[in-house]
């Protein structure tokens, strides 16, 4: 699933333009925590993470994850030095006033498939 | 090539930089992106255990060929019982710790399960060395 068709599915606002660019990669799977040890135990790639943990370490996670696309849920906003973390290191964050169970909901019924 | 960092007890907006720049030098290395991945994720948590814990700490990282050494060497409360820190949920993370998303017993679990070889030594009061190594071939 191409990240414009996610922005619109879960009705959210890029919070970072110019990083989320077609070119980042199809997106197959998702995962959903707010706990980021368990985000650090995933091995699989064309992850998005959908969670409601807005701060900096949301950020430095996803980076040593290896994942390129958060959605921030539950109307979390992200902060300017989350924006420039992201940018530094290619990330595209997406905001929604959704609950996570709704977001994991709607990317369930496109297809969007579990880790495990 | 040799890295090392200082890190800073508390300062919960800077831990993961140290992991961010060693996980550039690999990448610019050319080291096999699998690989990176293992070494960055078991030098985050021990860098996030450092600032959840610790006074100050630093991290020192050996990159050679073959293998990948990293030293990190805490100033700190030290921990009590290291066979239970290893057990997966247990955990003396303030509330703190787990807002930024961590403090729920992973870290050390996480860390191992990314190793090839893995030592800590730890006395209370005083401090905690964890040395960890990652073959590469």
């Amino acid at each position: 699933m191409k990240i414009s068709d996610i922005k619109e599915l879960v009705e959210g606002k890029v919070a970072n333009n110019g990083v989320c660019s077609e070119n980042i990669n199809e997106i197959k799977h998702a995962f959903a925590s707010d706990l980021m040890s368990d985000v650090l135990r995933l091995r699989c790639e064309n992850t998005l993470l959908v969670t409601g943990l807005c701060n900096v370490q949301t950020i430095r996670t996803v980076e040593m994850a290896e994942i390129k696309l958060i959605i921030l849920a539950r109307g979390k906003k992200v902060d300017a030095n989350m924006l420039e973390l992201a940018e530094e290191n290619d990330i595209c964050i997406i905001e929604t006033d959704f609950s996570v169970y709704k977001v994991c909901g709607l990317l369930y019924q496109k297809g969007i498939s579990p880790v495990y | 090539m040799e890295l090392n960092f200082k890190i800073e007890g508390g300062n919960f907006s800077g831990a993961g930089s140290a992991s961010s720049e060693v996980k550039r030098t690999l990448k610019q290395l050319g080291v096999d992106a699998s690989q990176i991945k293992r070494v960055v994720i078991a030098l985050y948590e021990a860098e996030i255990n450092v600032v959840a814990h610790a006074f100050k700490g630093k991290i020192d990282v050996k990159i050679s060929a073959d293998k990948i050494f990293a030293r990190i060497e805490d100033e700190g409360p030290g921990i009590a019982d290291i066979s239970k820190a290893m057990q997966e949920g247990f955990s003396t993370a303030s509330s703190k710790v787990r807002e930024m998303g961590f403090g729920a017993g992973m870290g050390l679990p996480n860390i191992k399960s990314n190793v090839d070889k893995f030592d800590i030594q730890s006395v209370v009061d005083k401090g905690t060395i964890l040395e960890m190594t990652f073959y590469l071939a």
